[in-house]
């Protein structure tokens, strides 16, 4: 029983980074963008966000710093594809590359010039980061290892997915951004600002990418930073989008199944189950390839696919 | 939407039209233009992070090219990308998107490794064409795969050939640390050096698959240009409905193209295992298969170009490592600039599409 206590908390530990990234990127497949940088926005995020918080030592700037940098990714794609109508895949992958190399980069030169030879968040942040102290609730049997326990970032990223959901499915700005994606000439027609809705949500759903980022640079190692740090979680992100449907309220419990699977490995007794560690590591993207095969095989039944997503938008050719 | 004077404050205050057809002239000044405008943007970067940008970069092209074992370094890098490029541009002529390329490499070179470690007794010129055939048929296979959902059940192939990569590290991640082991490193999870028997020969100094690259430069020149298979990826690329109206199988040539493409990008994972590693890591695609991407979109999947891109991506590559060795800042350098050259040049090529309409003042119409 603790023992599935411990796993359940391990997953959903292992799936919030994940949910941010599913999260922001359902944001911008929204508009008809299909953005493949999301690796990229996390990785800048992850490493901004780090180093803000290692010289302030303050949990929200470090937060409010990887956001800032995500979104500023976003925005580079943005204006390489709406206002500039670039190829989405190839400018995505761009930002990709650039955004590891980038966060690589600054990871290892800043290492450089610290005196201890490793970077290691200061003690006030990794307390704020730690959870399980909320009072009184954390102390709870079960439910409160089960609910309250958590790092602040976990509810951080349940109330942005939250919050979307109902931005999208319950609010005007929701409805022209679904315009948008399914038929942007008509959506222009309505008199919605199209690029204007691109970008907006765009950048917003790099800064959501972004905070995932922060996440997999403080709490994934412990607050130490090593270069990688998102270690292709992004992508998992953008197959996850498929998975959840475009919403962002499956999202949730989608972002969980898969951190699940990531932890697999580490309560799985090899005794019990004699699989390698290999094939543990492979079980996210095998069950991603096979959802992508079967939600494409299952043509009936409603899929939230953006009717535009892929295509950009040039107003003079409507 | 009127055009009357009276709605002059409407009109927003820049609009985009398409220009006619520039001459070849002014787009490679264009393209020349945004490779420097890029420079630029890296050089400031460089001088950011507090190191001379024209000491960099001399040092990147000094470090590729200042002698011959310098020079062959950077052929050695050359021919995974070269190679891998060429694959991936077969593909992206179809507008199919395989980013599959760093799985079908991995896939390739285990293919090709199997009969290194278990045929190594094979007569020599034998055994590396058996290695070369089963890496071109390993990474066929499995950039077959995503062909076969896409033409039946309109799979996503963006996002499949993407998680073909993960799936194909972890296979040789299992090999690794199972079956593969090498006996003799007392438990350290690698797989062993191949026999010398099995390993790619020099020439000039550098494994041959950098003749090999060549060749491979004007046989997919030609075979785009000049051949009917070569025609039908164009026009597949173009317009599905056209070729279907012109009588084309096109899911025939989605199979047959996307095993092509696997098939070359898993050559390169062959020459560059037995070629330059002589042995299979996790890493010996390494993120090729992404930057062959951009090299073939650089080149406007034009084969000329692709040597012309990645041999200077190379010099790029191979030059930051020697930054690195002499300033001190990690070879995600060359990353960063790649990352900055191609986010400008896909800038530039909307200001040979297109150009900006500014609102006219009042009256001067």
């Amino acid at each position: 029983m603790s023992m599935l206590i411990k796993f359940l908390v391990a997953a959903v530990g292992a799936g919030t980074p994940l949910l941010f990234g599913t999260v922001g990127e359902i944001l911008t497949e929204k508009t008809g963008h299909l953005n493949l940088g999301v690796e990229g926005m996390m990785s800048i995020g992850a490493c901004i966000g780090f180093m803000a918080g290692y010289y302030t030592d303050n949990f929200f700037i470090a937060i409010l710093a990887g956001a800032a940098a995500g979104a500023l990714g976003a925005l580079i794609y943005a204006v390489l594809t709406v206002t500039f109508m670039a190829n989405q895949n190839v400018t995505g992958l761009t930002l990709t590359i650039f955004g590891i190399g980038f966060a690589n980069f600054i990871g290892i030169f800043v290492l450089s010039k610290s005196p201890e030879g490793t970077l290691k968040l200061p003690e006030k942040i990794t307390a704020a980061m730690r959870g399980g102290n909320i009072p009184a609730l954390s102390k709870l049997p079960v439910v409160g290892e089960l609910l309250f326990s958590y790092s602040p970032f976990v509810y951080i990223g349940i109330a942005i997915a939250v919050a979307c959901a109902w931005y999208l499915n319950h609010t005007k700005a929701g409805l022209s951004l679904k315009a948008v994606g399914e038929n942007p000439g008509a959506a222009d027609a309505a008199g919605i600002k199209v690029t204007s809705v691109k970008y907006r949500n765009i950048i917003f759903g790099g800064a959501i990418c972004g905070i995932g980022g922060v996440y997999c640079a403080m709490i994934i190692n412990g607050g130490v930073w090593i270069s990688n740090n998102v270690g292709g979680l992004g992508w998992i992100a953008v197959a996850l989008v498929i998975f959840a449907n475009w919403q962002p309220a499956y999202a949730i419990w989608g972002s969980f199944i898969f951190g699940a699977l990531r932890v697999l490995k580490y309560y799985i007794p090899q005794s019990v189950l004699p699989f390698p560690i290999a094939f543990y590591d492979m079980l996210p993207f095998l069950i991603t390839a096979l959802v992508l095969v079967i939600s494409s095989m299952r043509k009936s039944g409603r899929i939230n696919l953006p009717a535009a997503l892929g295509l950009n938008y040039f107003r003079e050719e409507r | 939407m009127s055009n009357g004077a009276g709605n002059r404050q409407n009109e927003p205050f820049a609009r985009v039209v398409k220009r006619a057809e520039l001459s070849t002239g002014k787009i490679v000044l264009l393209r020349l233009a945004a490779v420097a405008l890029s420079l630029i943007a890296g050089g400031i970067f460089i001088a950011c992070v507090g190191q001379n940008p024209f000491v960099i970069y001399g040092t990147i092209i000094s470090g590729a090219v200042r002698s011959v074992m310098a020079f062959q370094g950077t052929v050695k890098v050359m021919i995974p990308l070269l190679v891998t490029s060429l694959g991936v541009t077969l593909a992206f002529k179809m507008k199919f998107w395989n980013i599959g390329g760093e799985g079908q490499i991995i896939f390739g070179a285990t293919c090709a490794t199997f009969f290194a470690l278990f045929c190594s007794g094979m007569n020599h010129v034998l055994l590396i064409i058996v290695m070369f055939l089963a890496g071109f048929i390993g990474g066929g296979l499995w950039g077959l795969l995503p062909a076969i959902f896409k033409v039946k059940y309109n799979t996503n192939e963006t996002l499949f050939t993407l998680m073909l990569n993960y799936i194909a590290l972890h296979i040789v991640s299992y090999l690794r640390d199972g079956p593969w082991m090498d006996p003799g490193s007392q438990g350290f999870p690698k797989i062993a050096r191949f026999d010398k028997n099995a390993s790619l020969d020099k020439l000039f100094g550098i494994q041959f698959g950098w003749l090999i690259a060549l060749l491979l430069v004007v046989i997919i020149f030609v075979y785009i240009k000049y051949t009917k298979q070569g025609y039908e990826i164009s026009v597949v690329g173009e317009s599905q409905d056209t070729a279907r109206y012109a009588g084309m199988n096109v899911k025939k040539i989605v199979l047959r193209t996307m095993f092509l493409s696997g098939g070359i990008c898993g050559m390169a994972g062959m020459l560059q295992a037995t070629g330059s590693d002589i042995t299979l890591t996790t890493s010996v695609a390494g993120g090729v298969g992404f930057t062959a991407i951009i090299i073939a979109w650089l080149a406007q999947l034009n084969p000329f170009s692709i040597l012309l891109v990645s041999f200077l991506f190379s010099v790029l590559e191979k030059g930051s490592s020697v930054v690195q060795s002499n300033y001190g800042l990690s070879t995600d350098c060359a990353d960063v600039l790649q990352g900055i050259i191609l986010f400008f040049i896909l800038g530039c090529e909307f200001f040979i599409r297109y150009r900006f309409l500014f609102r006219k003042k009042e009256g001067t119409k």
